[in-house]
């Protein structure tokens, strides 16, 4: 029998330590399968973690990835101190894609220079719309916002779908399941030509800033510090945990809809069937990754950029097939999950010893 | 002795010498009890007194440091729970561990042996719970699920479940805290044909009156030790809360020239509350008040509704405008911080997770309940200088023994989170402070350190109210004393008025001088 047994104290250094170890381990697992599907590890892993760097393009993809992850991380973490759990993303990032797009859309024949803004702050209130139902049903009904984040972001994806099949489509566009192209004054300028790395590198960054400060010095980020780790010791303070669940939620939700807004306007460029590999599920990982602390975030939102780039990389040079990027990522989780079990607890085998 | 196991005259469970101690507290000390077969044996003592050691001592939860067990005149050793339900020991825990969204069969199947290992297959099973059950009338269909069961009927899944084993001895904690009247009349008629059947019942009380109604053997349990050993129906009620609360406490002196106000500092009319959990008690009619100077006591016995008073008072449960004034305010609707401003101040019984957040610096939780008091933050930015200053100030002024203001609330041993969590509300110089259990697992030393601290707060012209369960100390600070049972509230009495047999009598759930008059 292996049991887990609670070390006394909680070591800060290995807490911040553990992400690396897991990385260390996810690389070396990785080699491990590189090696059982036939592929010698040396290149794989060059492919996935060293090629990437050596084009100013592939450095800049980086950035371009690590953006949407950071913002939506940032927010999920707030919320995650907080023991709201905003697994839903994903379907914010969708209905803040949808909102920016529309608006695009909707006028595909002006160019104004109020149309940008416009775009990103309709991404924003999509997004938060979207969180609002799971914040409304826990603050309301008790209701899980687990389970109703992460079943709303099969209803964004449906949406999605629906209005470029339909409302939404190119009318000269041969009927693919594509919108009109954006014009240039709906799409987010870039930050170095040649590359697709746009200003909304620059608002993760600042966000992570201002997430920093909330959380470090202001009552807020206190209170939402000290519900998630002692509830009771909020309902004595008196802090209204209703409130809480609202701002954590339209917070991680307006980020992801901010993150859906600036991919549809600066990466993509057009509303397609799928806008997002996945970002808003990733971004779960980041967090954690990021020790919920707002630097870690801006870190993790790189690191798994990478898995995404690494991915591609080998995909073209090795024939590596699609699914190792979210292999990659899996391994990473559960390495990360394991380390944190394993610096919190000792693990005791055979049974317990009976005293006296 | 031990050559003849099987005659009746020796005892079925036999402890001897029992000590148990954890960090800090020796719970069970030199122990000796002996339980007949057939016997209905009492295990009485307050809350603390160690009873729940013991009998988890007994069940195989815990181990003795010293001491033996003897099942009938062998020496045993209980490695675990399996191995006391191996020997015929079965155990009615008071919260019980059910599955709602199974059935009655379903549960009682999960806690027996599977079939494999000898247990009874599925269509058997139904019918011999059905047996049972009509047998020691305690009526019960295994097909209903567990949540349409009231708690008189989940009880019964438990007693059942145990019987199934056919149980030698069988203990029962605190069985009728959770049950109304006659719910308790019906168990009481179950275990006395249980007993006549030949299996004892080691039955765990601090209900004089049931005890009195139903066992033939009392151990009295005051802090860890056995008191006495009687037989109840012999005793009076007043000499059985005499054993369990021990000799009426010497009266210590008190600071002089203390004068109460006029008005009314903390005035609380007619609260009641329904249950807030499973296991909670309804608040009913709970009415006092508390001049400016005076220290209120309220004693009572845990379970009896002070936590759910302790919440009403706090703010984190809400009632209606003028159950609750302080200083003349109705606040009854507003939530903790706004009574804080209105001058009130709380220190709940949990220090680690409801006083305190165990995780943070205390620097933090300084600002926790201190932030609008004490001008903690500005616009709603943390003033980190002021919330510095203010945990510092609490560590010095009560001597709280810490790593410094970056300490973790979970690395203070209990005595000085308590000195902490204490000196927080006192610093903050209310002119109301609901205090509950203030020193309960506190060394002496700072035990005295608190209570002197209480008495100086009011010597500067606060309300205080003090909710303990530890007579002792409200004979010794408070000015007047009331008893809560059962979700009522005694009327308070001057300290000099109230004998210990009435407060007794009070704690024992028996109400008003009336019934006093005839125990």
């Amino acid at each position: 029998m292996i049991r887990l047994e609670a070390k006394g104290e909680r070591s800060r250094l290995f807490a911040y330590l553990s992400p690396v170890l897991a990385m260390v381990l996810t690389v070396a697992t990785g080699a491990l399968l590189f090696e059982m599907m036939g592929k010698p590890a040396g290149p794989a892993l060059y492919a996935y973690f060293i090629q990437p760097f050596t084009t100013l393009y592939g450095a800049s993809e980086l950035g371009v990835k690590a953006t949407p992850l950071i913002l939506i991380g940032l927010g999920l973490s707030v919320g995650f101190r907080a023991n709201v759990w905003n697994i839903g993303a994903e379907g914010q990032l969708t209905l803040g894609a949808i909102a920016g797009g529309a608006l695009a859309l909707a006028f595909y024949d002006v160019e104004t220079p109020l149309l940008l803004p416009a775009m990103m702050i309709a991404g924003v209130l999509g997004g938060m719309a979207w969180a609002a139902i799971p914040a409304f049903l826990r603050v309301k009904f008790n209701a899980n916002e687990i389970l109703v984040s992460l079943m709303l972001t099969y209803v964004a994806l449906l949406l999605l779908s629906y209005l470029v099949h339909g409302p939404m489509r190119d009318p000269d566009g041969f009927n693919f399941p594509e919108s009109r192209l954006f014009h240039a004054s709906a799409t987010v300028p870039t930050l170095i030509p040649g590359t697709r790395l746009h200003w909304g590198a620059v608002f993760a960054v600042a966000a992570a800033g201002v997430i920093w400060l909330m959380l470090a010095r202001s009552m807020l980020g206190f209170q939402l510090k000290i519900l998630g780790d002692a509830p009771r010791a909020a309902r004595f303070a008196g802090y209204r945990e209703p409130k809480l669940v609202w701002f954590s939620l339209l917070l991680s939700g307006g980020l992801a809809g901010l993150a859906g807004a600036l991919e549809v306007s600066g990466t993509v460029g057009q509303l397609v069937p799928t806008i997002s590999p996945g970002y808003g599920f990733t971004a779960i990982i980041v967090a954690f990754l990021g020790r919920l602390h707002p630097v870690g975030v801006v870190l993790g939102g790189l690191t798994m950029a990478l898995t995404y780039i690494g991915g591609e990389t080998a995909q073209i040079e090795i024939g590596l097939p699609a699914a190792v990027t979210g292999l990659f990522q899996g391994v990473l989780l559960f390495y990360l999950l394991g380390c944190d079990v394993l610096i919190n607890y000792r693990l005791r085998f055979g049974r317990k010893l009976a005293i006296g | 002795m031990n050559e003849n196991h099987n005659d009746l005259s020796t005892p079925l469970l036999e402890l001897r010498g029992v000590r148990k101690a954890f960090p800090g507290v020796v719970a069970n000390d030199d122990v000796s009890l002996s339980i007949k077969p057939s016997e209905i044996h009492a295990l009485l003592g307050e809350n603390g007194a160690g009873k729940s050691t013991l009998v988890k001592i007994i069940y195989g939860v815990l181990q003795p440091d010293e001491g033996e067990l003897l099942w009938q005149g062998k020496p045993v050793h209980l490695a675990g729970p399996s191995a006391a339900r191996d020997l015929g020991i079965g155990m009615v825990f008071q919260h019980f561990s059910l599955f709602e969204a199974l059935t009655v069969a379903e549960n009682i199947e999960l806690a027996l042996p599977s079939r494999r290992d000898g247990g009874p297959d599925r269509s058997e099973l139904s019918d011999r719970i059905t047996q049972v059950s009509a047998q020691y009338g305690l009526p019960l269909d295994p097909r209903r699920m567990v949540l349409d069961l009231s708690v008189g009927e989940r009880q019964r899944i438990e007693i059942v479940r145990c019987l199934l084993q056919n149980p030698k001895l069988l203990i029962m904690d605190e069985p009728t805290s959770v049950l109304t009247p006659q719910e308790v009349a019906r168990l009481f008629e179950t275990l006395r044909r249980l007993a006549s059947e030949g299996c004892a019942i080691l039955y765990i009380s601090h209900k004089l009156q049931e005890i009195r109604d139903l066992c033939e053997t009392a151990t009295i349990l005051r802090g860890g030790k056995v008191v006495a050993t009687c037989d109840p129906r012999q005793q009076s009620v007043q000499s059985l809360a005499n054993m369990m609360i021990g000799e009426t406490p010497l009266k210590p002196e008190r600071p002089a020239g203390r004068t109460l106000a006029r008005t009314n500092r903390l005035e609380v009319r007619g609260l009641s509350l329904p249950a807030q959990k499973v296991f909670g008690t309804a608040l009913k009619d709970v009415s006092f008040s508390v001049r400016g100077g005076e220290v209120l006591g309220i004693a009572g016995v845990a379970g009896n509704g002070q936590p759910e008073l302790m919440d009403a008072l706090i703010g984190e449960v809400l009632t209606y405008p003028e159950a609750v004034r302080i200083d003349g305010k109705a606040v009854g609707r507003l939530g903790p911080r706004r009574r804080r401003e209105a001058g009130a101040c709380f220190v709940p019984e949990e220090r680690n997770g409801h006083a305190t957040a165990p995780d943070m610096p205390l620097a933090d939780n300084g600002l926790l309940s201190a932030d609008r008091r004490m001008g903690l933050t500005r616009g709603g930015w943390i003033l980190a200088r002021a919330r510095d200053g203010f945990a510092g100030d609490v560590i010095k002024r009560f001597s709280v023994k810490a790593n410094g203001i970056g300490a973790a609330a979970k690395s203070l041993s209990g005595g000085n989170l308590q000195k902490f969590s204490v000196g927080r509300e006192i610093a903050q110089n209310p002119g109301v402070l609901v205090i509950n259990q203030p020193t309960w697992g506190v060394d002496a030393g700072s035990a005295a350190a608190i209570q002197e601290s209480i008495l100086a707060l009011a010597a500067g012209g606060a309300a205080v109210v003090v909710i303990s369960q530890d007579l002792d100390e409200l004979f010794a600070i408070a000015d007047r004393i009331a008893v809560m049972s059962e979700g009522k509230l005694s009327r308070p009495k001057p300290i000099g008025e109230v004998t210990i047999e009435e407060i007794g009598l009070l704690m024992g759930g028996i109400h008003g001088e009336k019934s006093g008059a005839q125990g």
